[in-house]
Protein backbone atom coordinates (compact mmCIF):
# COMPACT_ATOMS: atom_id res chain seq x y z
CA UNK A 1 0.00 0.00 0.00
CA UNK A 2 1.34 3.28 -0.95
CA UNK A 3 1.84 6.19 1.83
CA UNK A 4 -0.39 8.87 1.66
CA UNK A 5 0.28 12.00 4.02
CA UNK A 6 -2.46 14.69 5.51
CA UNK A 7 -2.43 17.95 3.61
CA UNK A 8 -3.33 19.98 6.86
CA UNK A 9 -1.42 17.98 9.51
CA UNK A 10 0.88 15.89 7.76
CA UNK A 11 0.64 13.03 9.68
CA UNK A 12 1.43 9.70 7.57
CA UNK A 13 -0.58 7.04 6.99
CA UNK A 14 -1.14 3.63 4.45
CA UNK A 15 -3.50 4.16 1.93
CA UNK A 16 -7.08 2.79 3.44
CA UNK A 17 -9.38 1.18 0.99
CA UNK A 18 -12.35 3.44 0.19
CA UNK A 19 -15.07 2.64 -1.67
CA UNK A 20 -16.05 5.07 -4.85
CA UNK A 21 -17.64 7.72 -3.37
CA UNK A 22 -16.52 7.80 -0.20
CA UNK A 23 -13.48 10.02 1.58
CA UNK A 24 -10.99 8.88 4.28
CA UNK A 25 -10.70 11.61 6.88
CA UNK A 26 -7.45 12.22 9.01
CA UNK A 27 -7.84 11.17 12.80
CA UNK A 28 -5.56 13.33 13.85
CA UNK A 29 -6.50 16.78 12.32
CA UNK A 30 -10.45 15.89 10.73
CA UNK A 31 -9.16 16.76 7.63
CA UNK A 32 -10.08 15.39 4.46
CA UNK A 33 -7.09 12.96 2.91
CA UNK A 34 -8.71 12.42 -0.30
CA UNK A 35 -11.94 11.19 -2.00
CA UNK A 36 -12.19 8.57 -3.74
CA UNK A 37 -14.07 7.96 -7.52
CA UNK A 38 -13.11 5.77 -9.23
CA UNK A 39 -14.91 6.99 -12.56
CA UNK A 40 -13.05 10.27 -12.13
CA UNK A 41 -11.76 11.11 -15.37
CA UNK A 42 -14.89 10.23 -17.14
CA UNK A 43 -17.51 11.84 -15.07
CA UNK A 44 -15.57 14.77 -14.45
CA UNK A 45 -14.69 14.95 -18.27
CA UNK A 46 -18.51 14.98 -18.91
CA UNK A 47 -18.93 17.83 -16.80
CA UNK A 48 -16.42 19.68 -17.44
CA UNK A 49 -17.26 19.64 -21.51
CA UNK A 50 -20.53 20.25 -20.47
CA UNK A 51 -19.44 23.35 -18.52
CA UNK A 52 -17.23 24.44 -21.38
CA UNK A 53 -20.37 24.92 -23.75
CA UNK A 54 -21.95 26.88 -20.79
CA UNK A 55 -19.13 28.89 -20.69
CA UNK A 56 -18.92 30.01 -24.16
CA UNK A 57 -22.89 30.81 -24.46
CA UNK A 58 -22.52 32.92 -20.82
CA UNK A 59 -19.71 35.06 -22.41
CA UNK A 60 -21.47 35.08 -26.29
CA UNK A 61 -24.47 36.35 -25.19
CA UNK A 62 -26.13 39.44 -23.75
CA UNK A 63 -26.24 39.02 -19.87
CA UNK A 64 -28.42 41.55 -18.48
CA UNK A 65 -30.54 44.13 -19.97
CA UNK A 66 -31.45 47.43 -18.36
CA UNK A 67 -34.49 49.41 -19.44
CA UNK A 68 -34.84 52.93 -18.28
CA UNK A 69 -37.72 55.74 -19.75
CA UNK A 70 -37.19 53.98 -23.17
CA UNK A 71 -32.97 53.77 -23.01
CA UNK A 72 -31.52 50.23 -22.79
CA UNK A 73 -28.29 49.01 -21.82
CA UNK A 74 -27.34 45.75 -22.92
CA UNK A 75 -24.15 43.63 -21.07
CA UNK A 76 -22.49 40.91 -21.69
CA UNK A 77 -19.86 39.24 -18.74
CA UNK A 78 -17.20 40.96 -19.72
CA UNK A 79 -19.20 44.83 -19.57
CA UNK A 80 -17.99 44.96 -16.22
CA UNK A 81 -14.84 44.36 -16.48
CA UNK A 82 -14.89 47.11 -19.52
CA UNK A 83 -16.70 49.59 -17.95
CA UNK A 84 -14.29 49.62 -14.76
CA UNK A 85 -11.07 49.89 -16.76
CA UNK A 86 -12.75 52.63 -18.60
CA UNK A 87 -14.35 54.63 -15.54
CA UNK A 88 -10.00 54.34 -14.19
CA UNK A 89 -10.18 51.77 -11.77
CA UNK A 90 -7.45 49.44 -13.40
CA UNK A 91 -6.87 46.99 -10.39
CA UNK A 92 -10.18 46.55 -9.59
CA UNK A 93 -11.11 45.82 -13.47
CA UNK A 94 -8.05 43.39 -13.32
CA UNK A 95 -9.01 41.64 -10.44
CA UNK A 96 -13.10 40.84 -11.89
CA UNK A 97 -11.27 39.62 -14.69
CA UNK A 98 -9.08 37.16 -13.38
CA UNK A 99 -11.94 35.85 -10.77
CA UNK A 100 -15.03 35.97 -13.32
CA UNK A 101 -13.15 34.87 -16.55
CA UNK A 102 -9.58 34.42 -16.70
CA UNK A 103 -9.43 31.70 -13.67
CA UNK A 104 -12.88 29.97 -14.78
CA UNK A 105 -11.74 29.96 -18.55
CA UNK A 106 -7.72 28.41 -17.88
CA UNK A 107 -9.74 26.13 -14.81
CA UNK A 108 -12.21 24.92 -17.09
CA UNK A 109 -10.21 24.66 -20.57
CA UNK A 110 -6.93 23.14 -18.75
CA UNK A 111 -9.10 20.50 -17.07
CA UNK A 112 -10.34 19.04 -20.62
CA UNK A 113 -6.21 19.21 -21.97
CA UNK A 114 -4.95 17.33 -19.13
CA UNK A 115 -8.37 14.42 -18.93
CA UNK A 116 -9.20 14.05 -22.48
CA UNK A 117 -6.01 12.74 -23.21
CA UNK A 118 -6.06 10.48 -19.31
CA UNK A 119 -8.96 9.08 -20.59
CA UNK A 120 -7.60 7.97 -24.24
CA UNK A 121 -4.56 7.12 -22.95
CA UNK A 122 -2.37 8.98 -24.79
CA UNK A 123 -0.89 11.33 -21.44
CA UNK A 124 -0.36 15.12 -23.37
CA UNK A 125 2.35 16.92 -23.40
CA UNK A 126 2.88 19.14 -20.22
CA UNK A 127 0.02 17.58 -18.48
CA UNK A 128 1.97 18.20 -15.29
CA UNK A 129 2.14 22.00 -15.76
CA UNK A 130 -0.93 22.21 -16.81
CA UNK A 131 -2.94 20.01 -14.12
CA UNK A 132 -0.83 22.04 -11.59
CA UNK A 133 -2.29 25.32 -12.81
CA UNK A 134 -6.09 23.46 -12.64
CA UNK A 135 -5.42 23.22 -8.69
CA UNK A 136 -3.58 27.04 -8.67
CA UNK A 137 -6.83 28.73 -10.28
CA UNK A 138 -9.45 26.70 -8.65
CA UNK A 139 -9.44 29.53 -5.83
CA UNK A 140 -9.35 32.42 -7.91
CA UNK A 141 -12.31 31.12 -9.51
CA UNK A 142 -15.63 32.72 -8.16
CA UNK A 143 -18.09 32.82 -10.36
CA UNK A 144 -20.95 30.99 -7.76
CA UNK A 145 -19.61 34.74 -5.95
CA UNK A 146 -20.56 36.47 -9.12
CA UNK A 147 -24.16 35.04 -9.05
CA UNK A 148 -24.52 35.95 -5.85
CA UNK A 149 -23.91 39.79 -6.65
CA UNK A 150 -25.88 39.61 -9.63
CA UNK A 151 -28.88 38.83 -7.76
CA UNK A 152 -27.75 41.73 -4.67
CA UNK A 153 -27.38 44.54 -8.28
CA UNK A 154 -30.75 43.11 -9.75
CA UNK A 155 -32.75 43.97 -6.29
CA UNK A 156 -30.97 47.29 -6.03
CA UNK A 157 -32.07 48.57 -9.61
CA UNK A 158 -35.46 46.75 -9.12
CA UNK A 159 -37.51 49.77 -8.41
CA UNK A 160 -35.35 51.73 -10.80
CA UNK A 161 -35.63 49.97 -13.83
CA UNK A 162 -36.94 47.25 -15.75
CA UNK A 163 -34.03 44.44 -15.86
CA UNK A 164 -34.50 41.61 -18.31
CA UNK A 165 -32.42 38.71 -17.95
CA UNK A 166 -30.14 37.72 -20.97
CA UNK A 167 -29.85 34.09 -22.65
CA UNK A 168 -26.30 34.05 -20.78
CA UNK A 169 -27.45 34.40 -17.17
CA UNK A 170 -29.49 31.01 -18.00
CA UNK A 171 -26.15 29.34 -18.87
CA UNK A 172 -24.15 31.12 -16.25
CA UNK A 173 -26.40 29.65 -13.36
CA UNK A 174 -27.00 26.11 -15.32
CA UNK A 175 -22.70 26.41 -15.28
CA UNK A 176 -22.19 27.24 -11.82
CA UNK A 177 -23.96 23.53 -10.49
CA UNK A 178 -22.18 21.23 -13.18
CA UNK A 179 -18.48 23.17 -12.45
CA UNK A 180 -18.68 22.30 -8.73
CA UNK A 181 -20.00 18.63 -10.01
CA UNK A 182 -16.95 18.38 -12.01
CA UNK A 183 -14.61 19.84 -9.32
CA UNK A 184 -16.28 17.67 -6.59
CA UNK A 185 -15.71 14.16 -8.69
CA UNK A 186 -12.51 15.07 -9.44
CA UNK A 187 -10.07 12.52 -7.38
CA UNK A 188 -6.88 14.76 -8.19
CA UNK A 189 -4.95 11.25 -7.02
CA UNK A 190 -6.02 9.32 -9.44
CA UNK A 191 -5.22 12.32 -12.01
CA UNK A 192 -1.72 12.78 -10.74
CA UNK A 193 -0.82 8.69 -10.96
CA UNK A 194 -1.90 8.74 -14.28
CA UNK A 195 0.03 11.76 -15.99
CA UNK A 196 2.71 12.08 -13.18
CA UNK A 197 6.44 11.03 -13.95
CA UNK A 198 6.25 7.79 -11.65
CA UNK A 199 4.95 4.94 -12.67
CA UNK B 1 4.35 4.86 27.25
CA UNK B 2 2.27 8.12 26.68
CA UNK B 3 3.83 10.16 28.70
CA UNK B 4 7.46 9.70 26.83
CA UNK B 5 6.53 9.77 23.09
CA UNK B 6 7.81 12.02 21.14
CA UNK B 7 5.93 14.99 19.70
CA UNK B 8 3.44 13.93 16.74
CA UNK B 9 4.92 15.50 13.70
CA UNK B 10 8.62 14.73 13.37
CA UNK B 11 9.90 18.01 11.23
CA UNK B 12 13.54 15.51 10.47
CA UNK B 13 11.85 12.43 9.72
CA UNK B 14 11.98 10.20 6.69
CA UNK B 15 9.34 11.67 4.61
CA UNK B 16 8.02 14.69 2.99
CA UNK B 17 4.44 15.68 1.65
CA UNK B 18 4.43 17.46 -1.88
CA UNK B 19 2.55 21.00 -1.19
CA UNK B 20 0.83 20.12 -4.96
CA UNK B 21 -0.01 16.65 -5.60
CA UNK B 22 0.34 15.29 -1.90
CA UNK B 23 2.69 12.55 -3.14
CA UNK B 24 4.44 11.68 0.01
CA UNK B 25 8.22 11.43 -0.83
CA UNK B 26 11.03 9.73 0.93
CA UNK B 27 13.45 12.03 1.54
CA UNK B 28 16.82 12.28 3.62
CA UNK B 29 16.54 13.09 7.29
CA UNK B 30 17.14 16.49 8.61
CA UNK B 31 16.87 20.07 6.53
CA UNK B 32 16.12 19.44 2.93
CA UNK B 33 17.24 21.39 0.15
CA UNK B 34 16.66 21.68 -3.99
CA UNK B 35 14.54 18.12 -3.89
CA UNK B 36 11.87 18.46 -6.46
CA UNK B 37 8.85 16.01 -6.25
CA UNK B 38 9.66 13.09 -8.58
CA UNK B 39 5.86 13.18 -10.13
CA UNK B 40 4.50 16.81 -10.42
CA UNK B 41 8.54 18.50 -10.47
CA UNK B 42 7.58 20.78 -7.95
CA UNK B 43 9.84 21.59 -5.34
CA UNK B 44 9.55 19.54 -2.19
CA UNK B 45 9.39 21.64 1.61
CA UNK B 46 9.12 19.93 4.98
CA UNK B 47 6.63 23.07 5.36
CA UNK B 48 5.67 26.42 3.21
CA UNK B 49 8.73 28.54 3.06
CA UNK B 50 8.76 31.35 5.46
CA UNK B 51 4.65 30.33 6.26
CA UNK B 52 4.80 32.65 9.51
CA UNK B 53 6.62 36.12 8.16
CA UNK B 54 4.10 36.00 4.70
CA UNK B 55 1.89 35.18 6.66
CA UNK B 56 2.40 38.37 9.13
CA UNK B 57 3.27 40.56 6.61
CA UNK B 58 -0.11 40.20 4.64
CA UNK B 59 -2.49 40.13 7.58
CA UNK B 60 -0.66 43.56 8.62
CA UNK B 61 -1.16 45.09 4.58
CA UNK B 62 -5.18 43.56 4.87
CA UNK B 63 -5.47 45.29 8.23
CA UNK B 64 -4.07 48.84 6.57
CA UNK B 65 -6.65 48.55 3.89
CA UNK B 66 -9.48 47.45 5.87
CA UNK B 67 -9.90 51.13 7.12
CA UNK B 68 -9.76 53.05 3.67
CA UNK B 69 -12.00 50.15 2.14
CA UNK B 70 -14.84 51.27 5.03
CA UNK B 71 -14.44 54.97 5.16
CA UNK B 72 -14.46 55.81 1.64
CA UNK B 73 -17.57 55.38 -0.54
CA UNK B 74 -17.30 52.29 -3.03
CA UNK B 75 -19.51 53.68 -5.42
CA UNK B 76 -21.26 56.59 -6.62
CA UNK B 77 -25.08 57.16 -7.72
CA UNK B 78 -26.04 59.75 -9.96
CA UNK B 79 -29.89 59.55 -10.29
CA UNK B 80 -31.58 62.97 -12.13
CA UNK B 81 -28.72 65.00 -11.39
CA UNK B 82 -28.45 64.22 -7.80
CA UNK B 83 -25.23 62.63 -6.66
CA UNK B 84 -25.42 59.62 -3.74
CA UNK B 85 -21.86 58.04 -2.24
CA UNK B 86 -22.05 54.59 -0.62
CA UNK B 87 -19.99 52.97 1.07
CA UNK B 88 -20.09 49.16 1.81
CA UNK B 89 -21.69 49.81 4.74
CA UNK B 90 -24.05 52.21 3.72
CA UNK B 91 -24.83 49.97 0.74
CA UNK B 92 -25.90 47.17 3.38
CA UNK B 93 -28.19 49.43 5.17
CA UNK B 94 -29.70 50.27 2.35
CA UNK B 95 -30.67 47.11 1.05
CA UNK B 96 -32.27 46.13 4.86
CA UNK B 97 -34.64 48.80 4.37
CA UNK B 98 -35.23 49.17 0.65
CA UNK B 99 -34.44 45.64 -0.03
CA UNK B 100 -35.19 42.39 1.16
CA UNK B 101 -34.03 40.85 4.14
CA UNK B 102 -32.41 37.87 3.68
CA UNK B 103 -30.17 39.33 1.08
CA UNK B 104 -29.20 42.25 3.06
CA UNK B 105 -28.05 39.26 5.69
CA UNK B 106 -26.23 37.47 3.21
CA UNK B 107 -24.27 40.80 2.16
CA UNK B 108 -23.44 41.97 5.93
CA UNK B 109 -21.87 38.21 6.47
CA UNK B 110 -20.11 38.38 3.36
CA UNK B 111 -18.58 42.01 3.08
CA UNK B 112 -18.34 43.19 7.20
CA UNK B 113 -18.61 40.05 9.28
CA UNK B 114 -16.33 37.60 7.14
CA UNK B 115 -13.11 40.02 6.76
CA UNK B 116 -13.26 40.77 9.85
CA UNK B 117 -13.75 37.25 11.06
CA UNK B 118 -10.97 36.39 8.55
CA UNK B 119 -8.20 39.04 9.81
CA UNK B 120 -9.20 37.86 13.56
CA UNK B 121 -8.84 34.29 13.09
CA UNK B 122 -5.68 34.39 10.90
CA UNK B 123 -3.96 36.82 13.77
CA UNK B 124 -5.26 33.94 16.39
CA UNK B 125 -3.78 31.10 14.28
CA UNK B 126 -0.44 32.80 14.13
CA UNK B 127 -0.38 33.88 17.36
CA UNK B 128 -0.98 30.59 18.63
CA UNK B 129 1.61 28.84 16.56
CA UNK B 130 4.20 31.25 17.19
CA UNK B 131 3.95 30.62 21.16
CA UNK B 132 3.75 27.11 20.17
CA UNK B 133 0.07 26.69 22.55
CA UNK B 134 -1.57 23.18 22.68
CA UNK B 135 -4.58 24.76 22.98
CA UNK B 136 -7.30 22.32 21.03
CA UNK B 137 -5.23 21.61 17.67
CA UNK B 138 -8.38 20.01 16.36
CA UNK B 139 -10.17 22.94 16.51
CA UNK B 140 -8.03 25.42 15.57
CA UNK B 141 -7.00 23.25 12.25
CA UNK B 142 -10.72 23.49 11.46
CA UNK B 143 -11.00 27.25 12.08
CA UNK B 144 -8.52 27.54 9.64
CA UNK B 145 -10.38 25.31 7.01
CA UNK B 146 -13.49 27.81 7.27
CA UNK B 147 -11.69 30.70 6.91
CA UNK B 148 -9.88 29.05 3.69
CA UNK B 149 -13.33 28.33 2.06
CA UNK B 150 -15.31 31.42 3.52
CA UNK B 151 -13.17 33.93 2.42
CA UNK B 152 -13.90 34.39 -1.32
CA UNK B 153 -17.36 35.33 -0.39
CA UNK B 154 -16.19 38.81 0.44
CA UNK B 155 -15.99 39.68 -3.14
CA UNK B 156 -19.59 40.10 -3.53
CA UNK B 157 -19.69 43.67 -2.87
CA UNK B 158 -16.84 43.73 -5.73
CA UNK B 159 -19.21 42.25 -8.00
CA UNK B 160 -21.83 44.27 -6.83
CA UNK B 161 -20.03 47.30 -7.99
CA UNK B 162 -18.87 45.88 -11.12
CA UNK B 163 -22.43 44.87 -12.30
CA UNK B 164 -23.79 48.23 -11.26
CA UNK B 165 -20.98 50.23 -13.30
CA UNK B 166 -21.52 48.44 -16.28
CA UNK B 167 -25.50 48.33 -16.16
CA UNK B 168 -26.39 52.08 -15.52
CA UNK B 169 -24.36 54.20 -17.43
CA UNK B 170 -27.10 56.32 -18.70
CA UNK B 171 -25.47 60.20 -17.85
CA UNK B 172 -27.09 62.63 -15.67
CA UNK B 173 -30.05 60.47 -16.09
CA UNK B 174 -28.80 57.37 -14.46
CA UNK B 175 -25.20 55.98 -13.58
CA UNK B 176 -22.83 54.51 -11.37
CA UNK B 177 -19.68 54.96 -11.16
CA UNK B 178 -16.67 53.05 -9.05
CA UNK B 179 -14.96 54.73 -6.35
CA UNK B 180 -11.47 54.32 -4.30
CA UNK B 181 -13.08 52.06 -1.65
CA UNK B 182 -13.60 49.53 -3.82
CA UNK B 183 -9.79 49.09 -4.73
CA UNK B 184 -9.06 48.64 -1.05
CA UNK B 185 -12.02 46.43 0.00
CA UNK B 186 -10.14 44.58 -3.03
CA UNK B 187 -7.12 44.48 -1.63
CA UNK B 188 -8.54 43.43 1.81
CA UNK B 189 -10.23 40.46 -0.29
CA UNK B 190 -6.50 39.27 -2.12
CA UNK B 191 -4.71 39.92 0.82
CA UNK B 192 -6.53 37.66 3.28
CA UNK B 193 -7.28 34.97 0.95
CA UNK B 194 -3.06 35.03 -0.09
CA UNK B 195 -2.84 35.09 3.83
CA UNK B 196 -4.75 32.18 4.22
CA UNK B 197 -2.67 30.50 1.68
CA UNK B 198 0.55 31.39 2.91
CA UNK B 199 -0.49 29.80 6.54
CA UNK B 200 0.46 26.42 6.90
CA UNK B 201 -2.00 24.69 9.07
CA UNK B 202 0.85 21.60 9.82
CA UNK B 203 2.55 24.47 11.74
CA UNK B 204 -0.22 23.81 14.62
CA UNK B 205 0.64 20.02 14.71
CA UNK B 206 4.54 20.61 14.62
CA UNK B 207 4.03 22.02 18.56
CA UNK B 208 1.79 19.08 19.93
CA UNK B 209 3.09 17.06 22.36
CA UNK B 210 0.82 13.95 21.92
CA UNK B 211 -2.85 15.12 22.62
CA UNK B 212 -5.80 13.76 23.63
CA UNK B 213 -7.14 12.57 20.44
CA UNK B 214 -5.91 9.16 18.76
CA UNK B 215 -3.09 10.15 16.86
CA UNK B 216 -2.84 8.57 13.47
CA UNK B 217 -1.01 5.16 13.07
CA UNK B 218 1.57 6.98 12.17
CA UNK B 219 4.11 4.53 9.44
CA UNK B 220 7.24 6.79 10.45
CA UNK B 221 6.92 6.01 14.28
CA UNK B 222 5.92 2.27 13.35
CA UNK B 223 8.79 2.25 11.28
CA UNK B 224 11.02 3.51 14.48
CA UNK B 225 9.80 0.86 16.44
CA UNK B 226 9.87 -1.95 14.18
CA UNK B 227 13.76 -0.90 14.03
CA UNK B 228 13.95 -0.74 18.01
CA UNK B 229 12.44 -4.23 18.16
CA UNK B 230 14.50 -5.55 16.12
CA UNK B 231 17.25 -4.59 17.88
CA UNK B 232 18.35 -1.27 17.34
CA UNK B 233 20.26 -2.30 14.10
CA UNK B 234 21.99 1.33 12.74
CA UNK B 235 21.62 0.78 8.87
CA UNK B 236 19.86 3.25 6.66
Amino acid sequence: MPLIGCHDCDAVVEEPDVPSGGSAICLRCGGTLFRRQRATVEITLALTTAAAILFVVANAYPFLSFEMQGQVTRTTLASGTVALWEGGRLAVAVLVFLTTILAPALQISLLLYVLAPVHFHHPAPFAVEAFRWVERCRPWSMMEVFLIGILVAVVKLSDMADIVPGLALWAFGLLIPILAGGTAFLDAEIVWREIGDLD
Amino acid sequence: MRATRPPVTDLEGPHAQCHVCNLVVAVPRGPIHGLSCPRCRTGIHRRKPNSLSRTWALLIAAAICYVPANIYPVMEVTTLGARQADTILSGVIYLAVNGTWPLAVIVFVASVVVPVLKIVALVFLATSVQLASQWRPRDRARLYRVVETVGRWSMVDIYVVTILVALVHLGSLASVEARVGAFYFGAVVVLTMLAAESFDPRLIWDQQVEDGHPAVRDVRQEAADTQAAAGGDDGG
